[in-house]
């Protein structure tokens, strides 16, 4: 029965990689996933720790950023600076401290690296895709893409430098 | 594995409709060759871009080559209402001319911008033959940003083409017409009506069109027109036809000499009069729009003089030469030498030189003068005849290795001849009735020839039917060997009027990805999600949206009441390439918008029933599109329900 369903899905999939448009493809798996997540597990889901609340400091990331060192004190020119970038670019999806269309800024920090968050907003589409906790994410907040909006590299470091501000 | 698969499908795909084709006589090895040679693999690019005219649908169409693939519909004289052109209040004021809104043109000619007499792929000019126009779309964003109306024109079809460093776009005018215009008897036209050849200069770095003079001619039509380039840069060509002066059943009327002209205009020296303070600032009116590319806004002006010259006040600018039976086209080689004239009723096809025009000119050799321009001897200028080399010739193309292509509309075919011996190398059948045909690079010293395409007027049987009316079709040929060679047949949109083609690596790398929101100077624009409001000023609601993916903000407005006038100035957060958003409100009467990223586009909209009524993104934008959508309230006129945005007010 359970290989019979496996087998089943497999070549749903298969189906839906083969044929129909990109981004419907996308949403099509999405839900379809977002079924099996909450059916599969419907019990040892209480659990399961949300990615948006999961804590892993290691992990780095992928993209373009590989080691950022954060000074002892907060920069507080850069975190203005990247207040200011941050409500121009960030604030139509994220809210300082709530959950919105994505995730809450506040506490970044103490759940993820610099160089993890710097890559999330310079590189969202290969996170997204291969990065485990970025695809987690995506999963919770319901496929909703994290946009790119061709921040420079300084100016992602200076809404990190925010981000560690909002406490 | 899976890769041979595919290829072997198209190969059997291909293999299996030439077996039931009745055209082509090649074997099946062949004719996979055939097929690999227009075959770009998913994912590959084309060699070349073309930029076909869209005749009656006032747009120009962009394809690839050698694939025959349409890239993109660009809207030029036409509103289009897939991307709002011509609906938004941004881009109306664009399809504003002397006549008032015009919403539809027949687009001809396009030409792209050269350097040194190369095309330098900056920018592409069409021309609009009813209402008399020539555009400017900038070849980084594939938009119309210019159009400017020619004033004194009417069918304005010997245009749009451009000198060897886009000095002047030209535009002639194809009926003559009493100028100024006035009211009087159709049957004085005779010397009583004049041609109108307009010189539009372009600014050598906006790009930026102005008329620079009119050269006001006898009352002929002109048909089509090329510049000088090398040798001869500084004169300009043009074929005429009713040097009758005809004005009724031209179709008889106008075929009675047995020569018609090509006007040379040597614009050098009308230039250099022109900027001495020559020529007459005669009153008139005309439009000037201009897309501003950081307001996102189109101005539409108007014009109310334009210079105006007669050939008699510059002796010496123009001559005639006689050119046998009513000249189509008017196509001069890359050298600049020889100026060829497609005479359509005439049974050779003559070709003129421009040294022994100018040989004659200096000494003097004229046949005569009409209305005081000299008029040269056939035999003094003519350069070498091909003989019959079919039935209606239309136009000619250079491939920059001594070698002309030439159009037969009658005979349906394209003949491949030698530039000087006038020998007839090659001749392959078009289907059917070819009209243009282009070699990219087509005008300029530096033709990039590898492939030709003939664009033919009639279909008939070379697709599955679709009732009366076929796409007209084109037909590509590889033209590096002896012998052109049919590669493949492409359907096209409206009736292309010639083509312009490049290699693509002269726009590729340039081509613009996304509008930067910083630069974003809409006076309408929220850049942020702090600037959306909702505005009210009398009896208009001005409401600063914002689009990414997937939500609008805000998203439930209140308070717009019944004989509101409704502005949804959408701007689109997003800076990535290729994601755009669309905005579309239940009873728009206009069209939906299509908004690229960090730009901002206006749609109004008049409620006219109370209610609480939808609007959504049009364009599939993410996993989250079908959730992109919002509600607006409207009350009854006399209702006082205040002012109100909001979105995500209920979020956790």
């Amino acid at each position: 029965m359970k290989t019979t369903l496996k087998l089943l899905m497999v070549l749903f999939v298969t189906l839906l990689v083969s044929c129909g448009g990109k981004e419907e493809k996308k949403k099509e798996s999405f839900s379809y996933q977002k079924k099996t997540t909450t059916e599969k597990a419907a019990t040892p889901k209480a659990e399961k720790v949300p990615a948006s609340k999961k804590v892993d400091l290691d992990n780095k990331g992928i993209g373009p950023i590989t080691s950022i060192t954060l000074g002892a004190e907060v920069d507080q020119a850069m975190a203005t600076h990247g207040e200011d970038v941050y409500k121009k670019m960030c604030t139509a999806c994220h809210r300082a401290d709530k959950k919105f269309i994505g995730p809450a800024p506040t506490g970044i920090l103490e759940r993820r690296t610099p160089e993890w968050v710097m890559n999330m907003i310079l590189n969202p589409e290969e996170m997204t895709q291969k990065d485990p906790l970025a695809k987690e994410l995506l999963i919770e907040f319901n496929g909703a893409p994290m946009a790119n909006q061709h921040l420079t590299e300084e100016d992602a470091r200076a809404v990190l430098e925010y981000f560690r501000t909002l406490k | 594995m899976k890769s041979t698969l595919a290829v072997l499908g198209v190969l059997v795909a291909f293999t299996s409709c030439n077996n039931s084709g009745n055209s082509d006589k090649k074997s099946g090895a062949l004719a996979s060759n055939v097929a690999e040679k227009v075959y770009i693999a998913p994912g590959e690019y084309d060699s070349h871009y073309a930029f076909l005219s869209g005749g009656y649908s006032g747009n120009l169409t962009v394809y690839g080559l050698p694939s025959g693939r349409m890239f993109k519909e660009i809207p030029v004289f036409s509103q289009f209402p897939t991307s709002g052109y011509g609906y938004s209040e941004e881009t109306k004021p664009m399809l504003n001319t002397s006549h008032g809104f015009i919403p539809w043109g027949d687009a001809h000619h396009p030409d792209i911008s050269q350097t040194k007499g190369e095309i330098d792929g900056r920018f592409i000019f069409i021309n609009e033959n009813n209402t008399p126009r020539i555009a400017k779309i900038d070849l980084k964003t594939f938009e119309t940003t210019e159009i400017i109306e020619v004033p004194n024109s009417a069918g304005n079809h010997s245009s749009s083409f451009v000198t060897e460093n886009t000095e002047y776009v030209v535009a002639g005018t194809r009926f003559s017409v009493p100028i100024p215009q006035r009211d009087m008897p159709i049957k004085e036209y005779k010397g009583n009506f004049k041609g109108a050849l307009s010189f539009i200069s372009v600014a050598p770095e906006t790009g930026e069109m102005d008329i620079k003079f009119q050269v006001l001619m006898p009352g002929f039509n002109y048909d089509l027109s090329h510049p000088g380039r090398g040798k001869s840069h500084g004169w300009f060509f043009f074929t005429t036809y009713n040097t009758e002066e005809a004005s009724t059943l031209l179709e008889v009327n106008a075929s009675q000499n047995d020569k018609d002209f090509i006007a040379a205009i040597n614009w050098k020296k009308i230039e250099e009069y022109v900027n001495n303070g020559g020529g007459t600032m005669m009153p008139t009116n005309y439009a000037h729009n201009v897309y501003d590319e950081d307001t996102h806004t189109a101005t539409s002006i108007m014009k109310k003089e334009v210079r105006v010259v007669n050939p008699s006040e510059v002796p010496g600018a123009v001559y005639f030469i006689p050119t046998p039976k009513s000249p189509h086209g008017c196509d001069v080689d890359p050298t600049g030498e020889y100026i060829v004239g497609n005479g359509k009723l005439s049974a050779n096809l003559t070709v003129h030189s421009f040294i022994k025009m100018l040989d004659a000119i200096e000494n003097e050799k004229f046949a005569g003068e009409a209305y005081g321009i000299p008029i040269l001897n056939f035999e003094d200028v003519l350069a070498g005849v091909v003989e019959q080399p079919g039935l209606g010739p239309l136009h000619t193309e250079f491939d920059g290795k001594g070698n002309a292509y030439t159009t037969f509309f009658i005979s349906s075919e394209v003949v491949k001849w030698k530039i000087g011996t006038w020998e007839v190398i090659d001749r392959k059948p078009t289907y059917y009735s070819v009209g243009h045909l282009t070699i990219p690079g087509g005008n300029s010293g530096k033709p990039q020839g590898k492939y030709m395409f003939a664009m033919n007027k009639i279909t008939k049987d070379r697709y599955l039917p679709t009732g009366p009316e076929m796409e007209h079709s084109a037909q590509l040929y590889d033209i590096s060997g002896d012998k052109m060679e049919l590669l493949l047949d492409f359907p096209t949109h409206g009736e292309p009027h010639y083509a312009a083609a490049m290699e693509a690596s002269l726009i590729k790398e340039r081509s613009q990805k996304i509008y930067k929101l910083a630069d974003n100077k809409h006076p309408f624009a929220a850049k942020s999600d702090d600037d959306t409001k909702v505005v009210r000023e009398g009896k208009e609601v001005h409401i600063y949206m914002t689009t990414i993916r997937s939500h609008f903000s805000p998203d439930n407005i209140e308070g717009v009441k019944v004989g509101d006038k409704v502005y949804f100035h959408v701007t689109n957060l997003e800076q990535d390439f290729d994601v755009p958003h669309g905005f579309a409100v239940i009873g728009q009467n206009n069209s939906e918008l299509l908004v690229m990223p960090g730009q901002t586009k206006t749609s109004v909209w008049e409620p006219k029933q109370v209610g609480v009524w939808p609007f959504y993104c049009t364009d599939f934008c993410s996993a989250l599109h079908q959730e992109m959508q919002g509600y607006i309230r409207v009350s009854a006129a006399d209702s006082d329900t205040p002012i109100k945005w909001s979105l995500g007010e209920d979020i956790e």
